[in-house]
Formats: structure tokens, sequence, C-alpha cells
């Protein structure tokens, strides 16, 4: 179980980074923290012709704090982001799905950006970005460009970054004040992918239902209104749309069922205080 | 802490053997100086193997090219099953059988996984180079898993010379079941299935391997776990003398819980590799390669009747198993079934029984030990019909046991079935437990948690633990006649070596080959307390030659042989030394032998401890003079007990055989609650109590007992290797094979009751890691049962599982249209292979134009994903080369397109086969091309079969990937139909149903 | 921009518990590897070789990693440490051997090495841990042996006795 013989390139900037990608496209893979692809180079089901270290690039290994959006730079860590100051006030979903992200020492070195073109159906990151609706910056030596989240993960670990671009950073909008956020999943164990994630979303009447693990990649419903007698219908037929698959873990219909108990839970604890602080 | 303490009664001399010191081995592991098999230094030119295994369940090998793999600079050497079938013998089983077995896939293979070529480079790195180079051809076979489908006269046969798939089968009478099952009042029967699992240890199997010119044999060192009567085996195989056969175990083993066992026919493999290589080959199995191929538990299908009385008293039982042993039978399988069977009626006084047990070869992984060794699937029937008698006559299922267990009065007890039950106290062991663990509290807790409207429940379960195993208990699988052939088989032989030097150092060595279980520390304690020594003063090496140590056939490490065995073994060669050595210091101080006592390094009168000699001038004596000694004791000091209970006997003309020496008993109660939303089976509370008579050292004991928890805790809700309905295995990654990890487990209570040493071991010890593989499964089964009302509980308990239970119909969605298309994708199903699905799609072309892009190979090979060249081969067939996968993840693959069932130009069906390094795939899609005014309504059905490494590694998406290629090819498809280049959203089907869905009226 | 042929073998070096050492590596060689068969320190196990099972963590310029999912030419320069580098400089045992030693935490001790590894970074992040917290920072690593608790066990003593260290030496 080991990786099939690669080149190893450390690039001194994007520029040289993206510049292997143009000359080796899809024969080319970008490793920062590989902690979702060091195990498919293992198992030999990823053989690229050339590796493209991005994890010590300066350019890409900045959190910046700009108006109204953190953007985090394609080498920065899980663990770094889930320790920034303050993410609990500035997106405070991330705050509560990243200790969900695997394990702290997977955190350590996984990347956010790598987590995201990973575009694991199961996993916490795309989920979030889904719900949040960000944006990714995509470099290559044809220019730069920047897609939006609904559009960035197509499905099974299939995104719209064409192989001779490289993530350079994600943008997360911040929490605007007043909208609260919940974050929920059931895995058979702490670390694992999940069966079934689901993140929330509250701006006044309007919901946001984000959820992970059902379809072939994490799928967004929104409600401009969803009074409490409605929740019970609206996550059932949504659970029924979104239909879900029999793997070994779980039936297609425990992740349905997953999706309305879980549902329920993260619309709950978006609710406002009632006030009594 | 625990109190372990021995009573002093019975143990009035131990200052070690009780007390929990801390480990020996500990120096070495906690610094990352630990001597594991990988550690070890190798010599120089050293060659490190890989193999090429069977994606496929069951298929003929066409052929195999490895000329490409050999011309790899690097690579020395590979070996096919053919030749393994020229140059050994196939690895012989305990009774005669229809399998031929040579570690390497001859002629075909027959699970996913099988090893089929071996090859050795100059490191593991390129060996996986040259394994990826070997190009095997397969004919596809269709696959058999389930062991009771398996046996029937129509199902795929795995072997040629057999006439049926269960290679065994045996029907066992004792007592007069037949008769009290007529005339006892109620009967019940249920079915159990109870699922294959392993224990996997952290350290995968490890070999290095040399042949040597000298004996013409091999050395090896490896991490076998023994029984040693296994390297008899090897050896008939390798066609050389037994001695030449030469095993060595490192100094580590990182846990085994069984699985070490079956490592024996890759070593016969890595003999052959390195015979031909000319150098020592090593190989270290990784984890991919442990889990699909390595060995497991039997799962079982167990059919098991009680006949009982109104009062819930059980007079008979009748136990059918269909045992589903995978693909071949290695030694000393199918021996689990027959471990247990004098203990069928568990620790019941039940004098009626009947057992059949069916032997069964499938598609799967082979299996070997696993801890329980047969218990598990045995006591989870058992234990399981005790709580249903208690259901249907009204009781609490606590006092069904107790009315029917073995009283403490008729110890020691001749189960029916033969097991000489030692010693005990069933009754007041359960007593202990229930006070000390608190069952009346947890009893209102279950009343208030019910109140609540809570899914509670409470259960029970209690096991006989067998230890060290009767070597001649796998005869019991012969029929008498056979016996009496073949030989008494009996006994169980373990060996201990003493000696102590001419400076008073004390040396131990001893055949119990340890896997973590302290077995340094618990000899070092034994032998300090004969001699009057420190542990410290005591050296115990554990690594096993055997060209130099005492060993027998039984030598090893399973069946919880080392505190019965090997203890007993360890304190007979001590008592030895202790002897010879009083009688040389008798000699010296004028005292009579019987008056000689030894104390803190000094061997003196035992009256009057001032006529002494120092302990270390009697080794020197020994050594240095032997002139000085008594006349009839010889110079030296070294005592090898080969040490045998004579309770061990053969099985008997009526199949009655006492299976193990040594019974322990555990009790277990568990309260469990329901989230009657999920399925979740949450464990409130789990008490745990094992009577294994003397505690050697309550730290190993106490560990021991929480290792085997967790793991049963694992096999109840977590572990379990997964096959489809074709023999694709699932379960390949530790992703996939889920293990419990600490923050999964719930707390455990620990009751320790009073012990009862076993009269037949010299210390009175018993076995302790065994308990909780038998009784936590059923005992948290119990619970459920009892949450839910239910009598059906299988294992593990995945809460989807559960939900199922709990919830038979799901609620449905408001209306069918809001599922759009999607309410024709097929609903799938567990264990069911097939990736299937059918939809339509609009194309701006006539049908004859679609029809010719279909059957044009330069055309159909734009419209296949990633096809890199394509030829017709054949009537109406193309062949090819594709490149398959989504996202990073792919592979090349030689592919094959058949057209069949061609109704010019409306319907067409594509057959299609593709194999490659990621696996193999075989599928169907059907085309029906309707005319219309906008072109052609294209219907299409498909459906997919996977196996191999990309199924084993990465199910939870290869739904998804397949509907992505699928979706590809129809986007392809459209595209050359209308050169429309214009992107398509894949997910644009269901983006557009959650639109509707909000739409919908809130 | 460093460029490494796949059939080149490049010098990697690094301090390993303080000490410089160098070794030469494949592009594809995994960090776990290169330790244990080039510098030839055996301490760090591998298990699984996909990042489940933690046995061969180690700490990475002090981060707990996984040297099974990360390559030895991705560290050149880097400072690693092992469970070699856990005992005194007298060579007793360190606090959390001492406390894995004390508690029974240990059985086989394949994995071992890197629960201590995980722990000597978690214990520094957060020096008084409750026990589910332990928990939750420990369900990177398995163990088949002790099922957990003595280690658990082990933890909470462990970060008593560096709390304790910690304490006399400000």
């Amino acid at each position: 179980m080991k990786p099939a013989p690669f080149d190893y390139v450390q690039p001194d900037s994007v520029d040289e980074a993206v510049e292997v990608l143009a000359q080796y496209g899809d024969d080319a893979r970008v490793i920062a923290g590989g902690q979702s692809l060091m195990p498919m180079l293992n198992m030999r089901l990823v053989r690229p012709h050339v590796l493209v270290d991005i994890s010590r690039l300066p350019a890409l290994s900045s959190t910046v704090d700009e108006d109204g959006v953190l953007a985090v730079g394609a080498a920065v860590t899980q663990g770094t982001l889930a320790a920034w100051p303050n993410l609990g006030m500035t997106l405070p979903l991330l705050a509560q799905a990243l200790p969900y992200v695997g394990h702290f020492q997977t955190r350590n070195r996984g990347t956010v950006c790598g987590s995201l073109c990973h575009a694991d159906p199961s996993s916490e990151l795309p989920l979030c970005l889904a719900l949040l609706g960000g944006e990714m910056d995509l470099h290559s030596s044809r220019g730069v460009r920047t897609i939006a989240a609904e559009n960035f993960q197509r499905g099974v670990l299939t995104t719209a970054k064409a192989p001779d671009e490289l993530a350079v950073r994600v943008r997360f909008p911040k929490a605007p004040a007043g909208d609260s956020f919940a974050f929920r999943e059931f895995c058979h164990r702490h670390g694992d992918f999940a069966v079934v994630a689901i993140a929330a979303r509250r701006s006044g009447t309007a919901i946001s239902l984000a959820v992970g693990g059902v379809a072939d990649r994490p799928e967004v419903c929104h409600w401009n209104s969803l009074p409490d007698d409605s929740v019970e219908d609206a996550l059932n037929d949504l659970a029924w749309v979104l239909g879900g698959n029999d793997d070994i873990h779980a039936t297609a219909r425990h992740r349905r069922q997953l999706v309305r108990h879980l549902g329920c839970q993260v619309i709950d604890a978006t609710r406002p205080d009632d006030g009594t602080e | 802490m625990p109190d372990f303490s021995i009573p002093e009664e019975i143990r009035p001399e131990a200052r070690h053997v009780g007390r929990r010191m801390l480990r020996i081995e500990d120096r070495t592991l906690l610094r990352g100086a630990g001597a594991f098999v990988d550690d070890a230094p190798v010599k120089k030119g050293t060659l490190h193997a890989a193999f090429v295994r069977s994606p496929h369940a069951h298929a003929e090998i066409v052929s195999i090219d490895v000329t490409e793999a050999l011309a790899m600079p690097g690579v020395f050497a590979v070996v096919t099953g053919e030749e393994m079938a020229e140059q050994t013998d196939p690895m012989i089983v305990g009774f005669e059988n229809p399998i031929d077995y040579y570690g390497l896939a001859v002629g075909k293979v027959r699970y996913v996984g099988e090893p089929v070529v071996v090859v050795a480079a100059t490191d593991r790195y390129k060996a996986e180079d040259a394994a990826d180079l070997i190009a095997v051809a397969y004919n596809v076979l269709p696959a058999t898993i389930d062991p009771i489908e398996a046996s029937e006269p129509d199902a795929p046969k795995l072997h040629w010379r057999s006439d049926s798939n269960c290679v065994s089968k045996r029907h066992f009478v004792h007592g007069e079941p037949g008769k009290v099952f007529a005339e006892t009042e109620n009967t019940i029967a249920m079915t159990i299935r109870y699922p294959r699992n392993s224990i996997t240890p952290m350290e995968t199997y490890a070999i290095i391997a040399e042949a040597n010119g000298e004996s013409g044999g091999f050395d090896v060192l490896s991490n076998f776990q023994g029984p040693f009567s296994v390297h008899t085996v090897m050896a008939l195989a390798l066609r050389i003398r037994t001695a030449a056969l030469r095993h060595r175990s490192p100094r580590n083993s990182g846990g085994s819980f069984g699985s070490k066992l079956v490592i024996f026919p890759y070593i016969v493999v890595m003999c052959v590799l390195a015979r031909k290589a000319q150098r020592p080959v090593k190989w270290i199995e990784d984890r991919l390669e442990h889990l699909s191929a390595s060995s497991v538990a039997p799962n079982r299908i167990t059919k098991i009747e009680a006949a009982y009385t109104n009062d819930g008293i059980v007079k008979a039982l009748r136990l059918t198993h269909w045992d589903d042993h995978g693909a071949y039978l290695r030694a000393p399988m199918p021996a689990p079934i027959y471990r247990m069977h004098g203990v069928s009626t568990n620790g019941y006084a039940i004098r009626h029984l009947e057992v059949t047990n069916h032997i069964v070869v499938t598609n799967k992984c082979p299996t070997g030990a696993v801890r329980g060794f047969g218990g598990p699937q045995l006591y989870f029937a058992v234990e399981r019909i005790m709580q249903r008698i208690s259901v249907l006559t009204g009781q609490d299922q606590l006092d069904v046991m107790r009315k029917n267990l073995i009283d403490e009065n008729q110890f020691p007890y001749r189960t029916i079935a033969g097991a000489l039950l030692d010693s005990g106290d069933y009754q007041k062991t359960i007593d202990e437990t229930i006070k000390a663990g608190g069952l009346a509290q947890l009893k209102e807790r279950q009343v208030k948690a019910r109140k609540e409207g809570h899914l509670y429940g409470i259960g029970y379960a209690s096991c006989v633990e067998p230890s060290q195993s009767n070597m001649g208990y796998i005869s019991t699988l012969k029929t008498g006649l056979e016996r009496e052939r073949a030989g008494p088989k009996d006994g169980a032989v373990a060996s201990v070596t003493v000696s102590v030097d001419a400076l008073g150092s004390v040396n131990v060595i001893g055949d119990s080959v340890p896997q973590g279980q302290g077995h340094q520390t618990a000899l070092a304690q034994i032998v300090a307390d004969q001699l009057g020594l420190d542990t410290e003063d005591i050296v115990v090496s554990l690594d096993t030659d055997t060209a130099k140590d005492g060993w027998s056939i039984a030598a090893g490490n399973y069946s919880c042989r080392f505190a019965p065995a090997s203890a007993s073994a360890a304190h007979q060669a001590a008592v030895r030394v202790r002897q010879k050595m009083a009688r040389i210091a008798a000699s010296r101080l004028n005292v009579a032998v019987e008056d000689i006592a030894f104390t803190e390094g000094k061997i003196h009168a035992v009256n009057n401890p001032d006529n002494a000699i120092p302990f270390y001038r009697v080794g020197g004596l020994a050594h240095w003079s032997p002139s000085s000694l008594p006349d009839d004791v010889e110079p030296g000091i070294r005592e090898t007990s080969m040490w045998n209970a004579p309770e061990l006997t053969p099985t008997t003309a009526n199949d009655e055989i006492n299976t193990s020496l040594a019974y322990g008993f555990g009790f277990d109660f568990c309260g469990v609650e329901i989230d009657a939303s999920t399925g979740i089976v949450n464990v409130d509370k789990y008490v745990s109590a094992h009577d294994c008579g003397t505690v050697l050292n309550p730290g190993l004991a106490e560990g021991q007992i929480r290792g085997s928890w967790a793991s049963a805790y694992g096999a109840t809700f977590l572990e379990e290797f997964c096959y489809d309905a074709d023999g694709a295995f699932r379960s390949g990654t530790f992703a996939e094979y889920l293990v419990p990890t600490a923050a999964d487990l719930p707390d455990l209570t620990l009751v320790h009751p009073t012990p009862h040493p076993s009269p037949y071991t010299r210390l009175g010890a018993k076995g302790i890691a065994e308990g909780n593989q038998y009784s936590t499964p059923v005992c948290i089964a119990n619970a459920v049962a009892d949450a839910l009302g239910i009598d059906d509980v299988q294992l593990p308990l995945k809460p989807a599982k559960v939900l199922e239970w709990l919830a038979p119909e799901e609620p449905p969605p408001s209306s069918n249209a809001i599922l759009g298309s999607a309410a024709r994708l097929e609903p799938a199903t567990l264990g069911q292979p097939t990736i299937s699905g059918s939809d339509e799609m609009q194309m701006p072309a006539t049908p004859a134009q679609i029809w010719d892009m279909l059957l044009d190979p330069n055309r159909l090979a734009r419209i296949v994903p990633g096809c890199e060249k394509l030829e017709a081969s054949g009537d109406k067939g193309f062949t090819g080369t594709v490149i398959l996968g989504v996202g990073p993840v792919k592979g090349r693959f030689d592919a094959r397109i058949d057209l069949i069932d061609l109704e010019k130009p409306h319907k067409a069906t594509l057959v299609g086969s593709a194999h490659g390094a990621l696996g193999a795939s075989r599928g169907t899609g059907a085309f029906e091309l309707i005319g219309n005014d906008g072109g052609t309504l294209v219907r299409y059905s498909y459906s997919v079969e996977l196996s191999g490494k990309v199924v084993a590694v990465g199910g939870r998406m290869i739904r998804g990937a397949a509907k992505q290629l699928i979706d590809r090819f129809m986007h392809a498809l459209v595209q050359q139909a209308s050169r429309d280049d214009g992107p398509r959203d894949p997910s644009g089907g269901l983006a557009g149903r959650l639109k509707r869905l909000v739409r919908s009226d809130r | 921009m460093k460029t490494l042929d796949r059939h080149g073998r490049f010098l990697v070096r690094l301090t390993l518990n303080g000490i410089p050492e160098e070794g030469f590596a494949e592009p594809r060689m995994l960090l776990a590897d290169f330790l244990r068969h080039e510098i030839g320190a055996t301490g760090t196990h591998v298990g699984c070789e996909h990042g489940i099972c933690g046995a061969c963590t180690i700490r990475v310029d002090g981060k707990a990693t996984r040297a099974c999912l990360v390559l030895a030419v991705q560290v050149d320069g880097a400072a690693i440490e092992t469970v070699e580098g856990l005992s005194e400089p007298d060579g007793s045992f360190g606090p959390l051997q001492q406390a894995f030693h004390e508690n029974f935490a240990l059985q086989c001790g394949f994995c071992t090495p890197g629960f201590m590894m995980s722990l000597s970074e978690f214990l520094e992040i957060n020096p008084d841990p409750t026990a589910n917290e332990i928990k939750v920072a420990l369900s990177g690593n398995i163990c088949r042996c002790t099922g957990y608790h003595e280690i658990v066990n082990a933890s909470l003593d462990a970060a008593k006795a560096l709390r304790r260290r910690a304490s006399q030496t400000s």
C-alpha cells in the first residue's frame, strides 16, 4: 500500500504552480495538507504524474479578514481556521462544524480549501460553504476566476475547478448580525465522515438548510418562511426529494430519517433566544 | 481500584502472584524500543514482497502474464499458483476434505482479495509497481455467499473435487432430545444470523523468510502465534523435514486476537518465493490486505430450538449450525464450532442435546481464530432463547436463567456433551454481581424511563468461559470409526524452562508467544514466588525459536491458554528448580530437604533462617563444582516442564468431549435506551463480572476484560465484514470496517466476584480474555429485545437496522409529484450489488442517427467516458481501453462491449465488462429509441455490478460515482447527437425538485 | 521551484527529537517509512497507511501528524518528535510513559507511541482536560487491546504530572 511513483514539485509562487498545472493538466495533483489525497495515493486510487506541493507557499498561508468576508488561503489548515480569533462570532457555523472535521491530528495538516476541492459528499466543510454561499478563487495560466459556492461542487469528488486551475482561496461571507446557525451530524464514530450532516441558517423568518451525505453533493434548501407546524412536513418532503443511497453504513431510509431528525434539531437550535438573557 | 486480592488460604506463599505488578514489557514498548518483526534488522539484499490479488469473488484464471513485471529493474522473482502447486503440497486440514489449498490461487480465485501472484523486489514500493504490471485474465463465475444457499445442490461449487460446498456435516445426539422434545410442554425455535467480524490487530501479518542451505529447509521470523501443530502443516506443504523449518517469533507482537494463527499459508508462500529469489524475503501485510484477506471469525446461521416447561425449565436444546468458513479451510479450521461442543448447553443443566454442524465454504475470505473462538456465535443463540422463553413464560429473564443454571454442589459437573466444568458457584456470582452492580437501581431506572415514554430495556447474559483447549477436540468432527483409525488425540502440552546460572541469575523461557498480554510479568511473578526472589531477579524471554526451545504442538497463544497452561508449566518448572536447589542446599546446611525454605535470595532451614546459603551460591555450585553436589544430582540447573492435564481426555465413542481444561463463569447485565426517532441504541449502564479462579495479576486480568469488552462492543454495534450478494467485498478500509474508539465506548462497571480456583490447574487460574466476546453481544441484544418487545435481533445493531424494527413504515412524501424522476430510481437495498436505474432523455436526432452512433466504434469511442481506443471485435462487439473514474480517482480498464437484442433502430442492449487495477465491473444498458417531433426520446435503463479494490475502499461513494459516469455517457450521447457543447448541470434534476419543493405551499 | 524526479533519491534533513538526522527518499516515500527504515527510528509504528488508526502519529514542528499521510520530502528541514524522545534526559520514563506504565495503559504496545504523541500535543493545548475531552482527542487513535479505559486514566495522570512540572519550573 505505497504510492505509485510521481515527480514532486514545490513551486515558489502561485504563478509557478499554475504553470505546472497548465503543463500537466489532469496528470498533476495539487497537495496541500494531503489528508484526503494521501490515502488515495497510498491505495493507488490516484496516480498523478506530478504532485504539486503548495503547502509551503507563503501567498496561500494567510487568512484575511476582509470587508464582510473571511478569505482563507489554500494552505491554511483546518486547525488554524478553527483557532481563528472570534471565529464563533464571525463564522459561527464553521466554529461549530470544524471540530467534526476528522481529528485534531488531521486538522493540523488538512486544509480548508483541500477539503472543499476533494468534494466528498459527506464532509462538513463543503456543506458549510454550500450553506454560507461563499466563493472560490481559481487561478490558472489562463487567468483568474471566481466561482460561487453553489456552482463549485458538482458531484461525488467532482468540482467545477478545471484541471489546470489552482484553488487559491475560499471566501466565506461573515454572519450578518441577527442570523443564527446550527450544525449537527450523525456518524457511527466521532471523526468519521458523516452519514448525514445538516447545517441550518435562520435569517429573520427565512430558513436555509444544507444537507450532506444524502445526495451526491451537499444540497441547500431555502424557505422564506417556515412556520413551526410546517417543519415536519417540509423536512419529510426534503428527505424524500434528496432520496439517498444505501451503503454498508446506513440505508437510504435511515438517511432520510436523519434528515427529518437532525433537520428538526438544527432548526430548533437556530431559534432566537427568548430574551431572558 | 477493584479488589482482586486472592484469599490467603488459596495461596499462602504468594508474594507476587495475585499482586498488581507493573509490567516488565513496558520498559521497551513505552520507549519505542519494542522488537516487532518489522523492527528487526534484515540482511543486506533482503527483498520485499507484494501480492496481486483477485478482484473477483469467483472466477477462472484464464492467463497470467508476468513478463513485464519480471523485466522491471529491481524485480527478482515472481511466483504463481501453478508454481505453488508444483513445488508444494496442499496444506492439510484435520479431516478428509475436497479442498486443495496452496496459499496462492490455482486455476481459479474464490474470494475478493485472494492472493494470485506474489512478486519480490528490492523494496515494497517497487514490488507494488511490479504487481501492477502483472496481467491476469479472468472468466467470472457466479458466486455464493450465504452458507445455507451455498449448501444447496444447485449452488455454484467452489472446489472442483467437492460434491457440495458443505464439506463436513456431523450430527450429534446427547441424551434423548427427540423424546424430550416430544414430551415437554412447550417448544420454541429461533434463527440467528451471527455476522462476520474480526478484531483486526494493530500490527498486521509480518514475515521474513530465507532458504537454509544447510538444512534444506527455511528460517522464518514471523508473528505467527501458534498453535504449533500448524508448524507441521507448513513443513509438510513445503515437503521438508519438520525440523528443517526453523521458526522464530520476535519479542513483541502487536496484538492478534486469533488472526495471526492463519498467517501460516503466507509463510509457505514466502518460503517458496525466497527460495526462487535466492534471497531473504520480507512481507508486511498492509491494512487493505488484512481487512480483505487475512482471517475472520466464521459467520454462522444457527437454528436453535428449545423444549421447556411452563415455568421455564429448559429440558432439551437442538442446535443446527451452518458455519460459513469462506473459500478455504485452513488448519485448525473448522475448530471454533468444535471447541465449544462440550459447552453447547452453556452453564445450564440441560441433559438432552442435539447438534448438527454444517461446515460450509463460500466465496468469502477464509476464516481463522478470533477471540472467543466459536463462543460468541453459540452463546448468542443460547442466551437469546433464554430471553425469549422468559417472555413466553411471563418471567424475568434472570429468573429463568437462574432456574436452569448448574448448582454449586454439582461441581465438577460433566455436561451432556462431555465438558468437565471444573469449579464455580454461578448463583453466588450472580448474587454478588447484581448487588455490587446495582441491578435494583437499574430496574427503577427502567420503570421511570418507560413512564416517561422512553424505549428502555434490560438485558442479561451468562457464559461459561473455556480456557486451554483440548488438542483432541477437533477430532470430534470425525466419526468414531475415523477417530479410531487416526489414533487418539487429547491433552495440551505447555512448556516452560527455568534455569539458574552460575551467579544465581534466573532465566525463564516459554512457549506462550505473547501478543501483549503481559506474560513476561506474570511468569516472573510465578517463578519469583517459588524461588524466594524478586521479579527483578528473573529474566523472562518469550521470543521463540523452534530449533532451540522446548515446545510441543499446543504451543502458542490462543483460547486462553496462558493462565491455566503456561502458568502451570512455569509453576512446575520452578518447583523442580526449587526442589533441586533445595537438595543441594540441604546437603550443605545439613538439614532435611523438606525443611528447606527460600526467602529473599536465601535458601535456609525453615526453622533457623540463620542456617542459610545465598541463592546464588547454590547456582554457583551447580555450575562450578559438580563434584560437590549430592551424588544423584545432575550438574547445572535447568528444568523444562512439559505440562499436561490428565482431564483433557480424547473424544468418547459417543462424541462426548471435554473441550477445554478450565471453565470460568461470566455474568453481565445492562440497560439500554433506544432513540425512537433514529434507532440509535445507547448503552446506559453495563455491568460485567468474571470468575476466573486465581487471578495472577489483577492489572493484567482487568486489561483483558476491558479489552475484550471493547471489541465485543464493536462486534455488537459496528463491526461487520460486508459482502454484496455477488461476493463483492465492501469493508476494505478502517473507514468501512469500523472499530470502536475511546469516544465511542460507554462506561463499564466491573464486579469482581469471589473466585473459585480451578482444581485442575496448578495455580487455580483460568482464562479471562474471552468472556465478554461471549456475553456482551447477546446481553445488549437481549436488552434491545426487551426495549422493543421484539424477538428477532440481529447484529450488528446499526441504527438503520434498529429503525426498521421500531418503525416498519416510513412516512410518505406529501405528494409523489415532488419526487419527479427520482421516483424511477430503483431503491437500493443492503447487500444488493447492482447499481441500477432508468431515465429518459430527449435527443435532437432521429432514431436511425442515434442507432448509427451506438454501432460505430469511432463514434461510440467519443461517447464512452474516458475511451482511449475502441475497436470492433467479433460480431457487434468492441474491445478497447478506457480511463474511468471520478474526480482524481481514475484507472485504466480493459473493456469489452457487446451489443445484443438488436432491433434496428428501436432497441439495443449494451453488455459491457471492464477490469483494471482498480477493480472490475460488469453491466448492461438497455436503450429504447422512440422517434418523435423533436427527434428521439431515449429511454434507458442500466445495471452495473462492481467488485475489487474500488468497491472495497470506496463503497460509500460508489453509487454516486457510477451515476456520474452514466450521466457522462448520456451527456456525451446528447452532445454527439446535437453537437451541443453547452454545460449541463449533472444534478439539475435534483436542483429543480428542490426549488419545486420550496415553492409548494407551506 | 524545487523539482524532484520520480526516479531520484533526495536528501532529506530534519531534526529527530532535537538531533539532526538525514537520509534519502524518493518523492513518493512516506515519512513513516523514512523514519523507520532510512533513519532507523522504529518506535513509530504503521497500522493502516490511510490515516485512520493513528499508530504512526508523530509531531511535525510541534503538530501531531499522521506519518503515513506525509511524504518524507515534504518535511525537509522540519523538527520531528517521536516516541523515542519522550524519556527524560537520564533515560527514565517521562510523565506520559510513567502514567501509561502505572495505569496498565498498554498491552501489545503497537498503538501506544501514536497515543502518546497525540497526547503530547493535546496536553500542551489543553493541560487540564476532562475525561471526555481526552476521549474526543484520542478518537483518532485506535487501540484493540485495552478498551481505552486505562489510556484515559493514564492521560489524566499524565496531565496532572505535567501540570505539576509546569508549576515547578515557572
